[in-house]
């Protein structure tokens, strides 16, 4: 009874230490409609602040605190609300996932340039570790119980704010009407700015809590404790303090309690609590339309037609014949990641780009693919790529069945929730690998061609890529393109025409996720290895974020992302630090161009907003004088 | 329950000529006793405390429009969402040719005749109006094997080039549908329900954003349309449109059934005038 006494205040110390974090999610998403992936990384740079104003410069607890909280995550709420949410006022869905999972990378990735993370760092409580009142013969220290009285403090005052004054009315309607509220006499930036800098302050307490009741300081750990956050925030669907807070409670009593009674071979179990949470959350909680209508882009990517593909396809597999030959063998390893890495990106371009369907787990596909490569039939048969497809496909048809009904931010959060629990209870488990080991994966021959070298492979793969994406795009200018695009434009008009929208979503969710597979078995071919760390959640964060800042429906966008992934730990001598950080930076430029760089591109070629020519079909056009031009339907097909 | 087979109106590029007499069941055509195309019983609808609609019944025969009016939130829309399936009722039975399609999904209701427009547009904005309709024509014309060997596409895209004939947007067919007019766009809208071979269509405020030829041009369309035994049930602020063309006329006000008959009977009556016609007078 005591050991579960003593769990359960455990419980309830993290289900507080939760709340403030899922709180501050609520601020900002019902005053700004931006749902922050950036808040965990928010509190883990003010967490990394707190330490080193007080362990290392030696300030006593309470100023450092003060400061971090009541000054360091204002300015940086304020400062972020004005240089990029502003601009995310009813922008795609997309772009402000993109923008937040860019914020996430790049303090991800500043903040291994300036702590070290081989150095082990703790912070000392507020309080003498011995102070300690005792209920019901179980002892609370204080720290554990200023931590609780923080929570409840937080939950009133934000509830006191957002109902009760002038200013906290506002910032909960400028979401919704900002022209409204500057008629009452606010000003909505004002409003907004606000709702940033409380979220930002709430962010960071909740990074100094934690490190306060004795957990270790370490960035991944406190970038994704957020997302105990998320899950808690859905249970009170984005809005409803008193229900964060339930959720947030019986959340952290849940892990804890998974802690203390999982036999010791489900202790994996534990860490997928939260992502199993989140999921059923999302399926039984009757979701809120979500916030701040779309505005449409103003760009579109034109669909290239089949012969703009076909010349397309021929022109990249010339530069991946030159390339094997050109390029310093280690180079070629770099190049060939990047290409296997741009197959897994392509499948997001019918999903995501087509269809509007946000996925956060393609890796998880890919590390199935991986997975199935190497466990059937040696590691190198034709069998083996055909059931790393088939793996993937099935797989994602799963999850596809009740994650459809989702759309937007919650398809997101449900694929995370999904990514997340793969990699704790599946890829870092012995049932992948063993723990720390890797699986060997060969490499298939094809046709009778076998692939042994490192050149010829990375022709094979280019190969591999131009045919699936000439594939996506035939698919896209055919029936079933059409209906993936009108039932992402509107499912209503969709459906009354007859188009089943939810056997389309299955379709190319399946589709996606078999894509996906294919690739993470061909990149695992590249070195003959499949590592659990590949297929880590905030990998997948960070192929959709490239993807997206390259531009999501543009086959060229997502190469260049993909290779671009690879060649920048490479040209910086293996450093990821530096791959974080420059395609977080680039994360804000999607703000500005919700196409991506292919898009400004296209509409910096094309002009004017009533149609884009293909840069294809312009040099077809310019180069064959005699012929007629293509028939704008094919060329304008998409804009 | 066997599938209602619509009739081939929607490939024909002209209207009126293709001798359909009414869009009913294969076996039931000619008799006496046919089911009306469309039949509403007893509908209900409340959003938590809010009552939508209550106890609406009505039938829309085939070949005649049926002017649906009434004030602003007299429930036209909604009926409209539970007709074609966006919205589940909270009591009654919604019948297409005497059979229940109550539980339906949007989806089957179209493929069994349904069709309909959006007071506000709900177009493909990304795709151009050739594509818009294509998406129609394609989920009405589904491929089959055996149908591979001669062009499997020629049944929809001959559907899809009738249907930007008749109206009247042939020239704009590769244009993206955001860079068109309010009017081309809501006859886009017409066009794309009809590409799904509809034998009832619905159309809500086709006319509203029309200039007066446009509006003509839509009124000889539905007048066509139903000739060819089409049920049209049209939702319309425009009186005169509404009195000109329909048949018969329903009047909703506060989610009910007010009045109905043909346009000279609902003219005469007082509570209509009080709850409508004249409440338009005054605008």
């Amino acid at each position: 009874m005591q050991e579960f006494l003593q769990f359960l205040v455990l419980g309830v110390v993290a289900g507080a230490i939760y709340f403030v974090a899922a709180s501050g999610l609520v601020v900002t998403y019902s005053t700004s409609g931006v749902f922050n992936f950036a808040h965990g990384a928010l509190g883990m740079v003010a967490a990394f602040s707190y330490w080193g104003l007080h362990m290392a410069l030696g300030w006593a607890a309470v100023p450092a605190l003060l400061v971090v909280v009541l000054v360091g995550g204002p300015v940086a709420g304020a400062v972020l609300e004005r240089v990029l949410m502003r601009r995310l006022q009813g922008a795609p869905t997309l772009s402000t996932i993109g923008v937040t999972i860019g914020l996430l990378l790049a303090l991800v990735g500043a903040a291994s340039f300036f702590w070290n993370q081989s150095e082990s760092r703790n912070v000392v409580g507020f309080f003498s570790p011995t102070s300690s009142v005792t209920v019901l013969n179980v002892a609370i220290s204080y720290d554990q119980l200023t931590v609780m009285a923080v929570a409840v403090a937080v939950a009133a005052s934000i509830w006191f704010l957002l109902h009760r004054t002038r200013i906290g009315v506002a910032m909960r309607a400028v979401v919704d009407d900002p022209e409204l509220v500057a008629l009452s006499g606010i000003s909505p930036s004002g409003a907004s700015r606000a709702g940033w800098m409380l979220g930002c302050s709430l962010a960071a307490l909740a990074g100094v809590l934690w490190v306060d009741s004795g957990q270790d300081l370490a960035i991944l750990t406190l970038t994704l404790l957020v997302v105990n956050g998320y899950a808690a925030a859905i249970v009170g669907r984005l809005r409803s303090l008193p229900f964060t807070f339930l959720g947030a409670v019986l959340l952290g009593i849940a892990v804890n309690m998974g802690i203390g009674y999982l036999p010791s071979n489900w202790q994996d179990l534990q860490f997928t609590t939260p992502m199993v949470l989140l999921f059923i959350a999302l399926l039984v909680i009757p979701q809120r339309r979500q916030r701040a209508a779309e505005r449409v882009p103003a760009v579109r990517m034109p669909v290239a037609s089949l012969r703009t593909s076909l010349v397309g396809a021929g022109v990249l597999l010339v530069v991946g014949v030159l390339a094997s030959r050109l390029l310093p063998s280690n180079a070629i390893l770099w190049v060939s990641y990047g290409v296997a890495f741009a197959i897994i990106a392509l499948s997001l371009v019918p999903l995501t780009g087509y269809a509007g369907q946000i996925s956060c787990c393609q890796l998880t596909f890919a590390g199935l693919g991986a997975f199935a490569m190497a466990k059937v039939a040696g590691d190198d048969s034709p069998l083996g790529l055909l059931a790393a497809v088939a793996l993937a496909g099935a797989v994602g048809a799963l999850i596809a069945l009740p994650a459809i009904r989702f759309q937007g931010l919650y398809l997101a959060l449900a694929t995370l929730a999904f990514a997340a629990s793969m990699d704790a209870g599946f890829f870092q488990t012995n049932h992948f690998d063993g723990y720390g080991g890797f699986l060997t994966v060969g490499r298939a021959p094809v046709l009778g061609l076998q692939f042994s070298s490192g050149r010829a492979y990375l022709v094979f793969l280019v190969a591999v890529y131009a045919l699936a994406a000439v594939g996506i795009l035939a698919l896209r200018r055919a029936r079933f393109g059409r209906r993936l695009v009108a039932s992402n434009d509107s499912a209503v008009a969709a459906a009354t025409a007859g188009v089943r929208v939810a056997r389309t979503r299955l379709a190319v969710f399946t589709l996606s996720a078999a894509l996906a597979g294919l690739g993470g078995a061909l990149l695992g071919g590249v070195n003959f290895v499949a590592e659990p760390n590949d297929y880590q959640m905030l990998l997948s964060l960070s192929l959709l974020l490239i993807v997206t800042v390259w531009g999501v429906r543009s086959v060229t966008g997502v190469l260049i992302a993909g290779v671009g992934f690879y060649l920048i730990p490479y040209l910086f001598n293996g450093n990821v630090s530096w791959l974080y950080l420059l395609t977080g930076l680039g994360a804000i430029g999607i703000s500005r161009q919700p196409e991506g760089v292919m898009g400004d591109i296209m509409s910096r070629l094309g002009g004017g907003p009533g149609g884009l020519p293909s840069v294809g079909g312009r040099l077809l056009r310019r180069t064959t004088p005699g012929r007629a031009p293509m028939t704008p339907a094919v060329l304008d097909a998409d804009g | 329950m066997p599938m209602v087979e619509p009739p081939d109106l929607a490939a024909s590029s002209s209207a009126g000529d293709s001798g359909v007499s009414s869009g009913g069941d294969e076996h039931e055509r000619g008799a006496p006793a046919s089911p009306p195309a469309l039949e509403l019983r007893g509908v209900s609808l409340a959003y938590g405390g809010l009552v939508a609609l209550s106890s609406v019944s009505l039938s829309v025969p085939a070949g005649q429009v049926t002017g649906l009016i009434g004030p602003n939130g007299a429930g036209k829309t909604s009926l409209y969402d539970v007709v074609t399936g966006l919205t589940r009722p909270s009591a009654g039975r919604v019948l297409l040719h005497g059979h229940d399609i109550t539980r339906s999904r949007p989806a089957r209701r179209a493929r069994l005749g349904l069709g309909r427009t959006f007071q506000r547009l709900e177009l493909f904005s990304s795709l151009s109006v050739r594509d818009n309709i294509a998406v129609a024509a394609e989920a009405a014309y589904p491929l089959q094997l055996r149908r591979v060997r001669r062009r499997p596409h020629s049944d929809a895209s001959e559907a899809v080039a009738g249907q930007l004939e008749r109206v009247g947007l042939a020239d704009h067919a590769s244009v993206r549908v955001d860079t068109l007019s309010t009017g081309m766009a809501r006859l886009v809208e017409v066009a794309r329900a009809l590409a799904a071979r509809p034998t009832v269509l619905l159309l809500d405020e086709p006319a509203s954003g029309l200039d007066s030829g446009e509006t003509d041009q839509l009124a000889g369309l539905l007048v066509d349309l139903a000739a060819g035994g089409i049920a049209v049930l049209l939702v319309e602020h425009d009186v005169e449109l509404v009195m000109r063309i329909c048949s018969d006329v329903v009047v909703l006000d506060r989610g009910s059934v007010l009045a109905s008959g043909t346009p000279a009977t609902i003219r005469q009556q007082r509570e209509v005038r009080d709850a409508y016609l004249g409440q338009l007078a005054v605008s």
